[in-house]
Protein backbone atom coordinates (compact mmCIF):
# COMPACT_ATOMS: atom_id res chain seq x y z
CA UNK A 1 0.00 0.00 0.00
CA UNK A 2 3.02 2.30 0.22
CA UNK A 3 2.33 3.35 -3.35
CA UNK A 4 -0.57 5.40 -1.96
CA UNK A 5 1.57 7.07 0.67
CA UNK A 6 4.44 7.71 -1.69
CA UNK A 7 2.18 9.25 -4.30
CA UNK A 8 -0.23 11.04 -1.98
CA UNK A 9 0.54 14.32 -3.71
CA UNK A 10 -0.32 12.89 -7.11
CA UNK A 11 -3.60 11.51 -5.80
CA UNK A 12 -4.47 14.78 -4.15
CA UNK A 13 -3.83 16.61 -7.39
CA UNK A 14 -5.96 14.09 -9.30
CA UNK A 15 -8.75 14.61 -6.81
CA UNK A 16 -8.46 18.35 -7.28
CA UNK A 17 -8.70 18.12 -11.08
CA UNK A 18 -11.71 15.80 -10.85
CA UNK A 19 -13.35 18.15 -8.38
CA UNK A 20 -12.91 21.05 -10.80
CA UNK A 21 -14.27 19.03 -13.69
CA UNK A 22 -17.31 17.99 -11.66
CA UNK A 23 -18.02 21.48 -10.34
CA UNK A 24 -18.02 23.01 -13.81
CA UNK A 25 -19.93 20.16 -15.44
CA UNK A 26 -22.40 20.11 -12.56
CA UNK A 27 -23.17 23.80 -12.90
CA UNK A 28 -23.51 23.40 -16.67
CA UNK A 29 -25.79 20.38 -16.28
CA UNK A 30 -28.03 22.18 -13.79
CA UNK A 31 -28.38 25.22 -16.04
CA UNK A 32 -29.02 23.25 -19.24
CA UNK A 33 -31.24 20.77 -17.40
CA UNK A 34 -33.39 23.54 -15.91
CA UNK A 35 -33.88 25.13 -19.33
CA UNK A 36 -34.78 21.72 -20.77
CA UNK A 37 -37.26 21.05 -17.97
CA UNK A 38 -38.88 24.46 -18.47
CA UNK A 39 -39.18 23.63 -22.17
CA UNK A 40 -40.72 20.25 -21.50
CA UNK A 41 -43.46 21.62 -19.20
CA UNK A 42 -44.07 24.81 -21.18
CA UNK A 43 -47.41 25.33 -22.90
CA UNK A 44 -45.62 25.92 -26.25
CA UNK A 45 -45.60 22.65 -28.29
CA UNK A 46 -42.40 23.26 -30.36
CA UNK A 47 -40.44 23.91 -27.16
CA UNK A 48 -41.86 20.74 -25.65
CA UNK A 49 -40.86 18.72 -28.72
CA UNK A 50 -37.34 20.14 -28.71
CA UNK A 51 -36.86 19.36 -25.03
CA UNK A 52 -38.25 15.85 -25.45
CA UNK A 53 -36.03 15.19 -28.47
CA UNK A 54 -32.93 16.29 -26.54
CA UNK A 55 -33.70 14.09 -23.58
CA UNK A 56 -34.57 11.10 -25.77
CA UNK A 57 -31.39 11.31 -27.83
CA UNK A 58 -28.90 12.16 -25.10
CA UNK A 59 -30.29 9.94 -22.38
CA UNK A 60 -30.22 6.94 -24.70
CA UNK A 61 -26.66 7.49 -25.93
CA UNK A 62 -23.88 5.71 -24.01
CA UNK A 63 -21.70 8.23 -22.20
CA UNK A 64 -18.62 6.73 -23.85
CA UNK A 65 -19.98 7.76 -27.24
CA UNK A 66 -20.76 11.25 -25.99
CA UNK A 67 -17.16 11.54 -24.78
CA UNK A 68 -15.90 10.05 -28.02
CA UNK A 69 -17.73 12.72 -30.03
CA UNK A 70 -16.55 15.47 -27.70
CA UNK A 71 -12.91 14.39 -27.60
CA UNK A 72 -12.37 13.35 -31.21
CA UNK A 73 -15.14 14.59 -33.48
CA UNK A 74 -15.44 18.13 -32.16
CA UNK A 75 -11.72 18.99 -32.51
CA UNK A 76 -11.87 17.59 -36.08
CA UNK A 77 -14.38 20.25 -37.02
CA UNK A 78 -12.42 22.86 -35.17
CA UNK A 79 -14.50 23.09 -32.00
CA UNK A 80 -12.43 23.48 -28.86
CA UNK A 81 -15.23 24.72 -26.59
CA UNK A 82 -13.42 28.06 -26.43
CA UNK A 83 -16.58 29.71 -25.08
CA UNK A 84 -15.59 28.22 -21.71
CA UNK A 85 -12.51 30.46 -21.57
CA UNK A 86 -14.42 32.87 -19.38
CA UNK A 87 -11.98 35.48 -17.96
CA UNK A 88 -12.61 35.19 -14.22
CA UNK A 89 -13.49 31.50 -14.32
CA UNK A 90 -10.20 30.86 -16.08
CA UNK A 91 -8.30 32.25 -13.09
CA UNK A 92 -9.95 29.80 -10.73
CA UNK A 93 -10.08 26.78 -13.02
CA UNK A 94 -6.68 27.03 -14.69
CA UNK A 95 -7.32 24.09 -17.00
CA UNK A 96 -10.02 26.00 -18.84
CA UNK A 97 -7.38 28.25 -20.32
CA UNK A 98 -4.87 25.64 -21.52
CA UNK A 99 -4.53 25.12 -25.23
CA UNK A 100 -5.17 21.41 -24.93
CA UNK A 101 -8.96 21.56 -25.19
CA UNK A 102 -9.67 18.17 -23.56
CA UNK A 103 -10.60 19.58 -20.19
CA UNK A 104 -13.12 21.97 -21.72
CA UNK A 105 -14.49 19.28 -24.00
CA UNK A 106 -14.85 16.90 -21.07
CA UNK A 107 -16.81 19.58 -19.19
CA UNK A 108 -19.08 19.97 -22.22
CA UNK A 109 -19.56 16.21 -22.69
CA UNK A 110 -20.35 15.65 -19.03
CA UNK A 111 -22.68 18.66 -18.78
CA UNK A 112 -24.56 17.87 -21.98
CA UNK A 113 -25.03 14.25 -20.96
CA UNK A 114 -26.01 14.92 -17.33
CA UNK A 115 -28.41 17.72 -18.32
CA UNK A 116 -30.85 15.18 -19.74
CA UNK A 117 -31.04 13.43 -16.36
CA UNK A 118 -31.25 16.72 -14.46
CA UNK A 119 -34.19 17.69 -16.66
CA UNK A 120 -36.06 14.50 -15.85
CA UNK A 121 -35.36 14.78 -12.11
CA UNK A 122 -36.75 18.33 -12.13
CA UNK A 123 -39.78 17.30 -14.13
CA UNK A 124 -40.50 14.45 -11.74
CA UNK A 125 -40.40 17.01 -8.94
CA UNK A 126 -42.90 19.31 -10.63
CA UNK A 127 -45.23 16.36 -11.25
CA UNK A 128 -44.96 15.37 -7.60
CA UNK A 129 -46.50 18.65 -6.43
CA UNK A 130 -50.17 18.04 -5.70
CA UNK A 131 -52.42 19.63 -8.33
CA UNK A 132 -54.42 21.20 -5.50
CA UNK A 133 -51.46 23.47 -4.68
CA UNK A 134 -51.50 25.06 -8.11
CA UNK A 135 -55.31 25.25 -8.01
CA UNK A 136 -55.19 27.10 -4.71
CA UNK A 137 -52.65 29.51 -6.21
CA UNK A 138 -54.83 30.11 -9.23
CA UNK A 139 -57.90 30.68 -7.06
CA UNK A 140 -56.04 33.41 -5.19
CA UNK A 141 -55.42 35.17 -8.49
CA UNK A 142 -51.76 34.30 -9.01
CA UNK A 143 -50.68 34.40 -12.66
CA UNK A 144 -49.16 31.31 -14.32
CA UNK A 145 -45.59 32.48 -13.73
CA UNK A 146 -46.24 33.64 -10.15
CA UNK A 147 -47.83 30.30 -9.39
CA UNK A 148 -44.84 28.47 -10.84
CA UNK A 149 -42.32 30.63 -9.00
CA UNK A 150 -44.03 30.96 -5.61
CA UNK A 151 -45.95 27.73 -5.21
CA UNK A 152 -44.99 24.93 -7.60
CA UNK A 153 -41.22 25.22 -8.09
CA UNK A 154 -40.27 25.64 -4.40
CA UNK A 155 -42.17 22.45 -3.62
CA UNK A 156 -40.83 20.71 -6.72
CA UNK A 157 -37.38 21.64 -5.43
CA UNK A 158 -38.01 19.69 -2.24
CA UNK A 159 -39.18 16.63 -4.14
CA UNK A 160 -36.32 17.00 -6.60
CA UNK A 161 -33.40 17.25 -4.16
CA UNK A 162 -32.90 13.52 -3.63
CA UNK A 163 -33.19 12.29 -7.27
CA UNK A 164 -31.14 15.29 -8.38
CA UNK A 165 -28.44 14.37 -5.87
CA UNK A 166 -28.31 10.85 -7.30
CA UNK A 167 -27.86 12.31 -10.78
CA UNK A 168 -24.94 14.43 -9.56
CA UNK A 169 -23.33 11.49 -7.76
CA UNK A 170 -23.61 9.45 -10.95
CA UNK A 171 -22.02 12.35 -12.81
CA UNK A 172 -19.05 12.46 -10.45
CA UNK A 173 -18.38 8.79 -11.08
CA UNK A 174 -18.99 9.21 -14.80
CA UNK A 175 -16.30 11.87 -14.84
CA UNK A 176 -13.79 9.02 -14.59
CA UNK A 177 -14.25 8.59 -18.33
CA UNK A 178 -12.65 11.98 -18.88
CA UNK A 179 -9.27 10.58 -17.86
CA UNK A 180 -9.59 7.83 -20.45
CA UNK A 181 -10.36 10.42 -23.11
CA UNK A 182 -7.29 12.50 -22.51
CA UNK A 183 -7.88 14.80 -19.56
CA UNK A 184 -4.43 14.61 -18.04
CA UNK A 185 -4.12 14.46 -14.28
CA UNK A 186 -7.64 13.67 -13.14
CA UNK A 187 -8.15 10.96 -10.57
CA UNK A 188 -8.73 8.17 -13.05
CA UNK A 189 -5.88 9.09 -15.33
CA UNK A 190 -3.57 9.33 -12.33
CA UNK A 191 -4.12 5.64 -11.72
CA UNK A 192 -3.28 4.84 -15.35
CA UNK A 193 -0.06 6.77 -15.04
CA UNK A 194 0.99 5.08 -11.87
CA UNK A 195 0.18 1.55 -13.01
CA UNK A 196 2.01 2.05 -16.28
CA UNK A 197 5.05 2.91 -14.16
CA UNK A 198 4.86 -0.64 -12.90
CA UNK A 199 3.32 0.06 -9.51
CA UNK A 200 1.00 -2.47 -7.88
CA UNK A 201 -2.40 -2.04 -9.54
CA UNK A 202 -4.77 -3.05 -6.76
CA UNK A 203 -3.69 -0.45 -4.19
CA UNK A 204 -3.81 2.21 -6.88
CA UNK A 205 -7.39 1.42 -7.73
CA UNK A 206 -8.28 1.33 -4.06
CA UNK A 207 -6.77 4.79 -3.80
CA UNK A 208 -8.75 6.04 -6.78
CA UNK A 209 -11.98 4.58 -5.40
CA UNK A 210 -11.35 6.28 -2.06
CA UNK A 211 -10.88 9.51 -4.02
CA UNK A 212 -14.31 9.21 -5.60
CA UNK A 213 -15.82 8.25 -2.25
CA UNK A 214 -14.40 11.47 -0.77
CA UNK A 215 -16.44 13.35 -3.37
CA UNK A 216 -19.64 11.32 -3.30
CA UNK A 217 -20.16 10.23 0.31
CA UNK A 218 -20.53 13.76 1.75
CA UNK A 219 -23.05 14.48 -1.01
CA UNK A 220 -25.00 11.37 -0.05
CA UNK A 221 -25.01 12.42 3.62
CA UNK A 222 -26.23 15.87 2.64
CA UNK A 223 -29.08 14.26 0.70
CA UNK A 224 -30.08 12.14 3.69
CA UNK A 225 -30.18 15.31 5.74
CA UNK A 226 -32.37 17.07 3.15
CA UNK A 227 -34.68 14.05 3.07
CA UNK A 228 -35.10 14.10 6.85
CA UNK A 229 -35.95 17.79 6.77
CA UNK A 230 -38.54 17.15 4.06
CA UNK A 231 -40.16 14.47 6.17
CA UNK A 232 -40.75 17.07 8.89
CA UNK A 233 -42.31 19.67 6.63
CA UNK A 234 -44.91 17.30 5.15
CA UNK B 1 -84.61 43.50 -9.44
CA UNK B 2 -80.84 44.03 -9.36
CA UNK B 3 -78.78 41.70 -11.49
CA UNK B 4 -77.33 38.73 -9.63
CA UNK B 5 -73.71 38.82 -8.43
CA UNK B 6 -73.01 35.44 -10.00
CA UNK B 7 -74.99 34.38 -13.04
CA UNK B 8 -74.74 31.12 -14.94
CA UNK B 9 -76.66 30.94 -18.22
CA UNK B 10 -77.02 27.80 -20.31
CA UNK B 11 -73.80 26.30 -18.95
CA UNK B 12 -72.69 22.96 -20.41
CA UNK B 13 -69.63 20.98 -19.39
CA UNK B 14 -68.33 17.67 -20.64
CA UNK B 15 -65.63 15.34 -19.34
CA UNK B 16 -64.95 13.50 -22.60
CA UNK B 17 -68.32 12.01 -23.50
CA UNK B 18 -69.72 12.53 -20.03
CA UNK B 19 -72.16 15.45 -19.89
CA UNK B 20 -71.57 16.67 -16.33
CA UNK B 21 -73.37 20.03 -16.43
CA UNK B 22 -76.51 20.26 -18.55
CA UNK B 23 -77.87 23.67 -19.46
CA UNK B 24 -77.39 25.12 -15.99
CA UNK B 25 -79.11 28.42 -15.27
CA UNK B 26 -78.43 29.84 -11.82
CA UNK B 27 -78.29 33.31 -10.34
CA UNK B 28 -76.84 34.16 -6.95
CA UNK B 29 -77.72 37.49 -5.42
CA UNK B 30 -75.51 39.68 -3.29
CA UNK B 31 -75.47 38.44 0.28
CA UNK B 32 -77.24 35.24 -0.61
CA UNK B 33 -76.14 31.88 0.76
CA UNK B 34 -76.82 29.10 -1.71
CA UNK B 35 -76.24 25.52 -0.61
CA UNK B 36 -75.85 22.99 -3.40
CA UNK B 37 -76.66 19.41 -2.48
CA UNK B 38 -77.16 16.20 -4.38
CA UNK B 39 -75.84 12.68 -4.78
CA UNK B 40 -72.18 12.20 -5.67
CA UNK B 41 -71.53 12.49 -9.38
CA UNK B 42 -74.40 14.96 -9.75
CA UNK B 43 -72.05 17.70 -10.92
CA UNK B 44 -72.30 19.92 -7.86
CA UNK B 45 -68.53 20.18 -7.28
CA UNK B 46 -67.96 20.82 -10.97
CA UNK B 47 -70.55 23.59 -10.85
CA UNK B 48 -68.74 25.20 -7.93
CA UNK B 49 -65.35 24.93 -9.66
CA UNK B 50 -66.72 26.28 -12.92
CA UNK B 51 -67.61 29.58 -11.22
CA UNK B 52 -63.93 30.57 -11.01
CA UNK B 53 -62.99 28.56 -14.08
CA UNK B 54 -60.95 25.89 -12.36
CA UNK B 55 -63.10 23.84 -14.71
CA UNK B 56 -63.51 25.38 -18.16
CA UNK B 57 -66.98 25.05 -19.63
CA UNK B 58 -67.83 24.11 -23.20
CA UNK B 59 -70.80 26.41 -23.73
CA UNK B 60 -72.91 28.94 -21.91
CA UNK B 61 -71.92 32.04 -20.00
CA UNK B 62 -70.80 32.79 -16.47
CA UNK B 63 -70.66 36.36 -15.22
CA UNK B 64 -69.45 37.69 -11.90
CA UNK B 65 -70.55 41.16 -10.89
CA UNK B 66 -71.69 41.78 -14.47
CA UNK B 67 -68.37 40.77 -16.03
CA UNK B 68 -68.03 37.71 -18.22
CA UNK B 69 -65.48 35.21 -16.94
CA UNK B 70 -62.34 35.71 -19.09
CA UNK B 71 -60.86 32.66 -20.81
CA UNK B 72 -57.23 33.00 -19.78
CA UNK B 73 -54.39 35.16 -18.59
CA UNK B 74 -54.19 38.19 -16.34
CA UNK B 75 -57.88 39.12 -16.66
CA UNK B 76 -58.89 35.69 -15.39
CA UNK B 77 -56.36 35.87 -12.54
CA UNK B 78 -57.72 39.28 -11.59
CA UNK B 79 -61.30 38.03 -11.52
CA UNK B 80 -60.34 34.93 -9.55
CA UNK B 81 -58.76 37.16 -6.92
CA UNK B 82 -62.26 38.45 -6.18
CA UNK B 83 -63.69 34.96 -5.74
CA UNK B 84 -62.66 33.07 -2.59
CA UNK B 85 -62.34 29.32 -2.86
CA UNK B 86 -62.25 26.73 -0.10
CA UNK B 87 -61.37 23.18 -1.14
CA UNK B 88 -62.30 19.81 0.27
CA UNK B 89 -58.62 18.98 0.76
CA UNK B 90 -57.70 22.43 2.19
CA UNK B 91 -54.80 22.89 -0.26
CA UNK B 92 -52.84 25.15 2.05
CA UNK B 93 -49.41 25.91 0.58
CA UNK B 94 -47.38 23.16 2.21
CA UNK B 95 -44.06 25.01 2.19
CA UNK B 96 -45.39 28.22 3.76
CA UNK B 97 -46.39 28.98 7.32
CA UNK B 98 -50.00 29.57 8.24
CA UNK B 99 -49.41 33.32 8.31
CA UNK B 100 -47.61 33.28 4.95
CA UNK B 101 -50.50 31.32 3.47
CA UNK B 102 -52.86 34.11 4.43
CA UNK B 103 -50.61 37.02 3.42
CA UNK B 104 -49.40 35.63 0.09
CA UNK B 105 -52.42 36.69 -1.94
CA UNK B 106 -52.72 40.23 -0.58
CA UNK B 107 -48.97 40.85 -1.03
CA UNK B 108 -48.36 39.18 -4.39
CA UNK B 109 -51.70 39.74 -6.11
CA UNK B 110 -52.89 42.99 -4.55
CA UNK B 111 -49.46 44.48 -3.91
CA UNK B 112 -50.28 45.30 -0.28
CA UNK B 113 -47.51 46.25 2.14
CA UNK B 114 -46.34 43.15 4.06
CA UNK B 115 -46.89 44.78 7.45
CA UNK B 116 -50.47 45.73 6.65
CA UNK B 117 -51.17 42.32 5.13
CA UNK B 118 -49.76 40.59 8.21
CA UNK B 119 -51.84 42.69 10.56
CA UNK B 120 -55.04 41.88 8.70
CA UNK B 121 -54.06 38.23 8.39
CA UNK B 122 -53.61 38.03 12.16
CA UNK B 123 -57.08 39.53 12.66
CA UNK B 124 -58.54 36.93 10.31
CA UNK B 125 -56.64 34.08 11.96
CA UNK B 126 -57.85 35.32 15.30
CA UNK B 127 -61.38 35.40 14.01
CA UNK B 128 -61.25 31.77 12.83
CA UNK B 129 -59.56 30.84 16.10
CA UNK B 130 -56.08 29.78 14.96
CA UNK B 131 -54.04 32.93 15.62
CA UNK B 132 -51.81 30.98 18.01
CA UNK B 133 -50.77 28.66 15.15
CA UNK B 134 -49.62 31.46 12.83
CA UNK B 135 -45.97 30.42 12.66
CA UNK B 136 -46.59 26.70 12.13
CA UNK B 137 -46.57 24.81 8.87
CA UNK B 138 -49.93 23.50 7.63
CA UNK B 139 -48.94 19.86 8.21
CA UNK B 140 -48.59 20.58 11.93
CA UNK B 141 -52.27 21.55 12.22
CA UNK B 142 -55.37 19.40 12.52
CA UNK B 143 -57.72 19.14 9.54
CA UNK B 144 -60.25 21.47 11.13
CA UNK B 145 -57.57 24.06 11.88
CA UNK B 146 -56.21 23.80 8.34
CA UNK B 147 -59.63 24.35 6.84
CA UNK B 148 -60.20 27.40 9.03
CA UNK B 149 -56.85 28.79 7.85
CA UNK B 150 -57.98 28.12 4.28
CA UNK B 151 -61.10 30.18 4.94
CA UNK B 152 -58.98 32.99 6.39
CA UNK B 153 -56.70 32.81 3.33
CA UNK B 154 -59.67 33.25 1.02
CA UNK B 155 -61.15 36.06 3.16
CA UNK B 156 -57.83 37.94 3.11
CA UNK B 157 -58.51 38.78 -0.53
CA UNK B 158 -61.77 40.47 0.51
CA UNK B 159 -63.71 38.47 -2.07
CA UNK B 160 -67.11 39.38 -3.45
CA UNK B 161 -68.22 35.78 -3.20
CA UNK B 162 -66.94 32.68 -1.42
CA UNK B 163 -67.09 29.21 -2.96
CA UNK B 164 -66.95 26.18 -0.67
CA UNK B 165 -66.37 22.83 -2.37
CA UNK B 166 -67.34 20.20 0.23
CA UNK B 167 -65.34 21.98 2.94
CA UNK B 168 -66.06 19.43 5.68
CA UNK B 169 -65.99 16.16 3.72
CA UNK B 170 -62.34 15.41 4.47
CA UNK B 171 -62.61 16.22 8.18
CA UNK B 172 -62.86 13.94 11.18
CA UNK B 173 -66.39 14.19 12.58
CA UNK B 174 -65.38 16.07 15.71
CA UNK B 175 -63.83 18.84 13.61
CA UNK B 176 -66.77 19.46 11.31
CA UNK B 177 -68.55 21.85 13.63
CA UNK B 178 -65.63 24.20 14.21
CA UNK B 179 -65.53 24.80 10.43
CA UNK B 180 -69.29 25.05 10.05
CA UNK B 181 -69.40 27.60 12.89
CA UNK B 182 -67.01 29.86 11.00
CA UNK B 183 -69.07 29.46 7.85
CA UNK B 184 -72.33 30.17 9.67
CA UNK B 185 -70.96 33.37 11.14
CA UNK B 186 -69.75 34.42 7.69
CA UNK B 187 -73.22 33.82 6.32
CA UNK B 188 -74.75 35.89 9.11
CA UNK B 189 -72.47 38.79 8.24
CA UNK B 190 -73.86 38.89 4.74
CA UNK B 191 -71.11 37.19 2.71
CA UNK B 192 -72.30 35.86 -0.62
CA UNK B 193 -71.65 32.13 -0.50
CA UNK B 194 -71.99 29.07 -2.68
CA UNK B 195 -71.59 25.97 -0.56
CA UNK B 196 -71.43 22.43 -1.89
CA UNK B 197 -71.95 20.20 1.12
CA UNK B 198 -73.53 17.14 2.64
CA UNK B 199 -74.16 18.98 5.91
CA UNK B 200 -77.94 19.24 5.96
CA UNK B 201 -77.90 20.93 9.36
CA UNK B 202 -75.81 23.76 7.93
CA UNK B 203 -78.14 24.01 4.93
CA UNK B 204 -81.18 24.36 7.18
CA UNK B 205 -79.53 26.84 9.50
CA UNK B 206 -77.53 29.10 7.20
CA UNK B 207 -78.85 28.80 3.65
CA UNK B 208 -81.19 31.23 1.97
CA UNK B 209 -81.74 28.77 -0.81
CA UNK B 210 -81.09 25.10 -1.41
CA UNK B 211 -80.25 23.94 -4.91
CA UNK B 212 -80.71 20.22 -5.47
CA UNK B 213 -78.71 18.71 -8.33
CA UNK B 214 -78.83 15.28 -9.92
CA UNK B 215 -77.29 13.97 -13.13
CA UNK B 216 -75.80 17.33 -14.07
CA UNK B 217 -79.07 19.22 -13.79
CA UNK B 218 -80.70 21.46 -11.23
CA UNK B 219 -83.71 19.38 -10.27
CA UNK B 220 -85.29 21.77 -7.81
CA UNK B 221 -84.48 24.77 -5.67
CA UNK B 222 -86.28 26.52 -2.86
CA UNK B 223 -85.81 27.89 0.65
CA UNK B 224 -84.43 25.26 3.04
CA UNK B 225 -87.59 24.71 5.05
CA UNK B 226 -89.74 24.00 2.00
CA UNK B 227 -87.04 21.84 0.47
CA UNK B 228 -86.43 19.65 3.51
CA UNK B 229 -90.05 19.48 4.71
CA UNK B 230 -91.77 19.34 1.38
CA UNK B 231 -89.53 18.30 -1.52
CA UNK B 232 -91.29 18.38 -4.88
CA UNK B 233 -89.32 16.01 -7.13
CA UNK B 234 -89.06 12.24 -6.72
CA UNK B 235 -85.32 12.53 -7.04
CA UNK B 236 -85.10 14.89 -4.08
CA UNK B 237 -87.55 12.83 -1.98
CA UNK B 238 -85.48 9.72 -2.67
CA UNK B 239 -82.21 11.53 -1.82
CA UNK B 240 -83.57 13.01 1.42
CA UNK B 241 -85.09 9.71 2.53
CA UNK B 242 -81.67 8.12 2.22
CA UNK B 243 -79.77 10.69 4.24
CA UNK B 244 -82.28 11.84 6.83
CA UNK B 245 -83.51 8.52 8.17
CA UNK B 246 -80.58 7.96 10.49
Amino acid sequence: MHVLVDNAGTFAHGLYVTLQLCLLAGIGALVIGTVLAAMRISPVPPLRWLGTAYVTVVRNTPLTIVFFVAAFALPQIGVGADFLKIPLLEQVFVRLGTDLPFFRLAVVALAVYTAAFVCEALRAGVNAVQPGQAEAGRSLGLTFLQNLRLIVLPQAGQATAVPLGSVIIAMIKNSALAGIFGVAGDLMQTSDDLSSLGQATVPIFIGVSVGYLILTVPLGLLLDHVERRQAVSR
Amino acid sequence: MAEPLVALTGVNKFFGDLHVLKEIDLGIDRGEVVVVIGPSGSGKSTLCRAINRLEPIQSGEITIDGRRLPEEGKALAQLRSEVGMVFQSFNLFAHKTVLENVTLGPIKVRGEKPAAARARAMELLDRVGVANQAEKLPAQLSGGQQQRVAIARALAMQPKVMLFDEPTSALDPEMVNEVLDVMTSLAREGMTMVVVTHEMGFARKAANRVVFMADGQIVEQSDPDSFFDNPQSDRAKDFLSKILTH
